[in-house]
């Protein structure tokens, strides 16, 4: 392991260490909290969750978001719903359990003790958010509802109809507008965090614009949270949000934060296929479809037929037929390789032939005879069996199914959906230790934009819970750890001269931006990136195309310096400055994931390199080489130093994936 | 399904900052396909606008799939545009024919003025929620969540007003600019269940006095606001509200 | 509670009380003008409105009614106005044509109308029976006030003015009394339905209702009294 990374897992008992851990990590008295301010830059679940829980503490937060509103970070998205492992269905779920299948399902990359605690506090979380007003679904006696997800066989996943991350949200988000109304939080939406200020190597502040004045502003905090979600939009094309990006993560990087694991990255396998080049971003149907829908392509290549014209025996059921123990609820990195490997094979559907159906007929069916069952109709017909079949699954997944219905002009409940796997999440992002702090003296990051607890690739409903389990029930302890030494640390004044240059940097970054006038937008280059990072770094790797990446990369990098185009001017509201600041960061991210996807020598999670599979095409895992943490280190643009941390699994044995 | 492309005049609004007082200008787009949504199709717009040198519209959008609220535009009059229960985001080209004019302006209401261009100001919502939109509990103090069964109808009733995404285009669409759908969305929600017993009284009274405030009309029950919802929160709401409000005055 | 009245939800419950107070008093005045068709000439009529005059409750609650058109009016102007304020720059495209009904949207409109009419009302009526003193006493007169009523309503004009004022006091209260209920609180998912009937049915029984007197007596003539139905 390298010198310089200390994860600072702590000894003991896996069942134990949090505990124990909880009970030693020193403590900072109220009054001095009162006068250690604390900047958290983000306002998603982690950041919110943090920056509520922080401020009832009694620190002084304040939170910066890019956003009009703290309410619209891009948790909102999360659509299937959240993992606890509450065991209210008695189907023998417990903490470790969701602890293996969360290890299990990362590939075998992510720290035990990590998510061992990630685990345990689950079922905090819904007792939280139950607190707060979350309406989550219910059954008929009152108590709460779940669904099962991809990668688990038991049902522990907690959901708001298709709606569980907005739920969630606006459930911290409120705990967050409550602590701005008490005076305990300083609100700053339509800011951007554009460079971490370090005095002596430690964490003092941040440089933020002002979206609306253009003006740079310099903020001073005893500790700076980053929880700035995932890097996703590298792809150009992804499930993020348009303004989703790595800028806050990426200038931290350069200031010393390392990187860890960024080449992996998830490809959500139930998207809706590119319809054509004006495409702007994806849109996700929640995974949990996969619960009711059966995926299929056609046996025969190129079959050009509707898909109701095509019988049942010429239908390829392909996940059931590969993975008969989990058959449509594979994990995703799974799902999303059948899914390519069968539109590679020309098996593919749709105009572009690049999508596979996901069709509802036979959940249809079988709902509807349930349901004449339950109301006493016992002679349906089968018209009629459709009719109370439709209904059932209009009210599971109605939203879903409109959304879809909108998008592609086409009705759900008559005809296949086409759906095609497409970028969702990063399970890459800044090195945190055990105290989420990155190698940075408080710095910290939270939530997508760690890397710490999904390894290789992240099972389905975990992303809120991690995010909250971060926000809520891990940084407010685990931040005493730092801040219990900072007490004595004055506020220290922006006028500093570390706050001066930094900002002065800043303005010249920005000035450099602005005097290019060149001649292509912004989104040109964003585009180029993404299409170079989607071939060449996306479901399926290789030596010579990641080789190859790294030279279009640099090549990009070189022209955009060159010839981007920015109109308007700095101190206005400019939204293609700010989406030029960000697409800079890209580039050399970019570079990065693929620098990290050429030294990984193996295949895992959703990290496949085309060198390394089985016979059958799965993924080959090397954990004789390969079984560590990648955190790299930002030397220069384009230069960057590999630190290993080794993973050690003192409970579970290490094996060989199997869903089949 | 198969597209096909459409050539638009586009009336928007341009205003340059918050002082400026702004105007319509109008532009023309080509080959626009109808599988396009329409954020796309000013995406388009705003590229030719950049290639020629001039500035791109500003238009408030984010995650681009009808959850965040971020997106706005009066198209046509209407909130959100033509499709109901749909976020500008999420309305698709083929709701527009070939040759169509269409008129794309900002929120108008004094409580959301205009940043620039389309962009708006909705802090107002922010602050209305601040002011008593939460249940006052702070992390760890929650019992086991299944110690309190809530009936599954009061559950599904208080998440379709939880459903609100903040968009304004209740008070965007209301002729008098009222906020009472988005008000009355957030009291519903937490009204219908137990967590919210104990803040019931001061939380309305601290919203509405917030609302009035910000400097919002009042609602005169003309429905137009449930109609342009994009998430098709009910009226039944407001008149909760109403309810809650009437009542909490003659307890408190 | 002040803080109740000056606020925007105070102030629309205000609206709304004094709103349904009217709506009662339609319905009185509704049933007192049916005895013109009782065929006696108008005596029942006569009778009923004499003793009204008389009565110290009807007196009081006449004071109330005042107050409540006041009142409904002033609320009426303020909302108003703040609604206005509250959209300094309107749109140049609205469809709200398209999400709202023309009736909720033009309560101002209709009410002036309405309240413009009851200016000439009371004027015509109340002002000479009431308070000048022209009429004191009408049977000593051999003035019966039923048929002023009808001389009134065989006058074109007048019985123009009160058609038009019939059809906009239709169109106010088809918004208005189910509006009310909903300012009130007491619209549920499960009464909305009921609630709208009953304001649409409110609003036709009152307009065909007061309709019914000029019709009828313009056709007929003041000779209308004394039909025996």
């Amino acid at each position: 392991m390298s010198s310089k990374l200390d994860a600072k897992i702590p000894e003991g008992q896996l069942e134990t260490k949090w505990s124990q851990y909880k009970s030693s990590v020193p403590l900072v008295n109220p009054a001095n909290k009162r006068s250690l301010h604390i900047i958290v830059v983000g306002s998603g679940l982690a950041g919110s969750a943090a920056a509520a829980s922080l401020a009832e503490m009694g620190y002084k937060v304040k939170v910066f978001c890019f956003q009009d509103s703290p309410r619209r970070a891009h948790s909102i998205a999360a659509q299937g719903g959240i993992n606890a492992a509450k065991n209210y269905q008695n189907d023998g779920d417990s903490v470790y359990r969701l602890f293996y299948d969360t290890i299990k399902g990362g590939d075998y990359r992510a720290r035990e003790g990590n998510v061992y605690r990630l685990a345990e506090v689950s079922t905090s979380i819904i007792d939280q958010c139950v607190a707060q007003g979350v309406p989550f679904a219910r059954e008929y006696g009152g108590l709460l509802s779940n669904r099962s997800f991809g990668g688990t066989q038991v049902q522990r996943t907690f959901y708001a109809a298709g709606q569980t991350g907005q739920q969630l949200l606006l459930g911290a988000y409120s705990a967050l507008e409550r602590q701005i109304g008490l005076g305990n939080v300083e609100m700053y939406s339509r800011h951007e965090m554009l460079d971490v200020v370090q005095i002596d190597g430690t964490t003092r502040g941040i440089i933020a614009r002002d979206l609306v004045s253009g003006k740079l502003e310099r903020h001073f905090g005893h500790a700076v949270l980053l929880c700035t979600g995932g890097y996703g939009n590298v792809f150009f094309l992804s499930t993020n949000a348009m303004g989703s990006n790595v800028t806050a993560a990426w200038k931290a990087h350069k200031k010393g934060a390392f990187f860890g694991n960024p080449c992996f990255t998830q490809i959500h396998p139930t998207c809706i296929p590119v319809s054509g080049d004006h495409q702007s971003k994806l849109t996700l149907m929640s995974e949990s479809l996969r619960n009711d829908g059966r995926i299929w392509v056609p046996k025969a290549q190129n079959d050009t037929r509707k898909a109701t014209d095509i019988p049942e025996e010429e239908r390829d059921y392909y996940l059931e037929r590969r993975y008969p123990a989990f058959g449509n609820l594979v994990p995703r990195d799974v799902a999303s390789r059948a899914a390519k490997e069968r539109c590679d094979a020309g098996y593919g559907v749709g105009t572009s032939k690049m999508a596979v159906y996901l069709d509802y007929a036979s959940a249809i069916e079988r709902y509807g005879k349930q349901q004449a069952t339950k109301i006493g109709e016992h002679n349906a017909d089968k018209k009629r069996i459709t009719e109370l079949g439709k209904e059932v699954v209009k009210e599971k997944y109605g939203n879903l199914f409109d959304m879809y219905a909108k998008i592609t002009g086409e009705n759900p409940y008559e005809v296949p959906m086409r759906i095609y796997p497409a970028v969702h999440y990063t399970m890459g992002g800044l090195w945190v230790d055990y105290n989420l702090m990155t190698t940075v003296p408080g710095l910290y990051a939270l939530g997508e934009a760690n890397f710490s607890d999904h390894g290789a690739n992240r099972l389905g409903a975990s992303a809120l819970m991690q995010g909250l389990a971060d926000g809520y029930f891990v940084i407010p302890y685990t931040i005493g750890a730092y801040l219990s030494t900072q007490i004595r640390e004055k506020a220290i004044p922006t006028d500093h001269a570390a706050f001066v240059e930094a900002e002065q940097k800043v303005q010249a970054t920005l000035d450099q931006l602005m005097n290019i006038k060149g001649t292509k937008p912004v989104d040109y280059f964003h585009k180029r990136l993404g299409k170079i990072m989607w071939d060449k770094c996306g479901m399926a790797r290789s030596e010579s195309g990641l080789k190859q990446a790294i030279a279009d990369i640099r090549a990009l990098r070189e022209e955009f310096w060159k010839d981007v185009r920015i109109p308007g001017a700095q101190n206005e509201l400019n939204p293609e400055l700010e989406k030029a600041g960000r697409v800079a960061d890209f580039i050399e991210l970019g570079e990065l994931m693929c620098v990290d996807a050429l030294n990984r020598n193996e295949s895992c999670g959703g990290h496949f390199r085309e060198e390394f599979q089985t016979e059958e095409g799965e993924a080959l895992r090397d954990d004789d080489n390969f079984k560590y943490v990648s955190a790299w280190e930002f030397k220069s643009t384009g230069n960057f130093e590999l630190h290993k941390e080794s993973l050690i699994y003192d409970r579970i044995k290490v094996s060989q994936r199997s869903y089949k | 399904m198969e597209g096909s492309s459409l050539n638009l005049t586009l009336k928007i609004w341009r205003q340059k900052n918050a002082q400026d007082s702004g105007k319509f200008a109008t532009y023309n787009v080509s080959d626009i396909s109808t599988d396009m949504s329409f954020l796309e199709m000013i995406d388009v717009l705003n590229e030719q606008l950049i290639t020629k040198g001039e500035e791109p519209v500003a238009f408030d959008h984010d995650c681009r799939e009808g959850i965040c609220g971020m997106c706005s535009m009066y198209i046509n009059g209407r909130a959100h545009g033509p499709w109901n229960g749909t976020t500008t985001c999420q309305l698709h080209m083929r709701a527009f024919k070939n040759g169509e004019t269409i008129t794309i302006e900002p929120w108008r209401a004094g409580a959301f003025p205009v940043i620039k261009d389309l962009v708006v100001n909705r802090s107002a919502f922010d602050r209305i929620i601040a002011a008593g939109g939460f249940v006052s509990v702070n992390t760890g103090n929650a019992q086991d969540a299944n110690a309190l069964p809530i009936p599954k109808d009061d559950a599904d009733a208080s998440f379709a007003a939880a459903a609100c995404i903040g968009c304004g285009a209740c008070v965007a669409s209301c002729k008098n600019s009222s906020a009472m759908l988005f008000v009355s969305a957030k009291v519903s929600q937490l009204a219908l269940l137990p967590q919210g017993q104990p803040e019931r009284i001061d939380r309305v009274l601290n919203m509405v006095k917030q609302m009035d405030e910000e400097g919002f009309g009042n609602c005169t029950n003309t429905g137009s606001c449930e109609a342009e919802c994009p998430k098709e929160i009910s009226l039944d709401n407001i008149a909760r509200l109403n309810r809650e409000y009437l009542f909490a005055t003659l307890k408190k | 509670m002040t803080k109740f009245l000056t606020s925007s939800l105070g102030k629309k419950t205000v609206m709304a009380m004094t709103g349904l107070f009217l709506c009662i008093f339609l319905l009185e005045h509704l049933y007192t003008n049916v005895q013109l068709f009782f065929g006696d000439g108008g005596k029942s009529f006569d009778e009923a409105s004499h003793g009204m005059v008389h009565s110290i409750i009807i007196r009081i609650i006449e004071v109330v009614l005042f107050f409540s058109i006041i009142v409904h009016v002033y609320q009426a102007v303020v909302l108003t106005k703040n609604n206005s304020d509250a959209r300094p720059v309107k749109y140049a495209v609205n469809g709200v044509s398209k999400t709202s009904s023309w009736f909720s949207r033009n309560m101002l409109l209709t009410g002036s109308i309405i309240l413009f009419f009851i200016v000439v009302h009371l004027y015509n009526f109340f002002l000479p029976y009431r308070i000048t003193g022209e009429v004191v006493e009408p049977e000593a007169q051999g003035e019966h006030l039923a048929e002023r009523v009808a001389a009134a309503l065989t006058n074109p004009y007048y019985a123009a003015l009160y058609l038009i004022s019939v059809l906009f006091l239709a169109f106010h209260l088809n918004h208005g009394f189910q509006s009310a209920f909903q300012t009130l609180g007491a619209n549920t998912k499960k009464y909305v339905p009921i609630l709208k009937m009953a304001g649409t049915a409110f609003a036709i029984l009152m307009g065909i209702g007061f309709a019914s007197f000029p019709i009828l007596f313009f056709i007929f003539g003041e000779e209308f009294l004394n039909w025996n139905l």
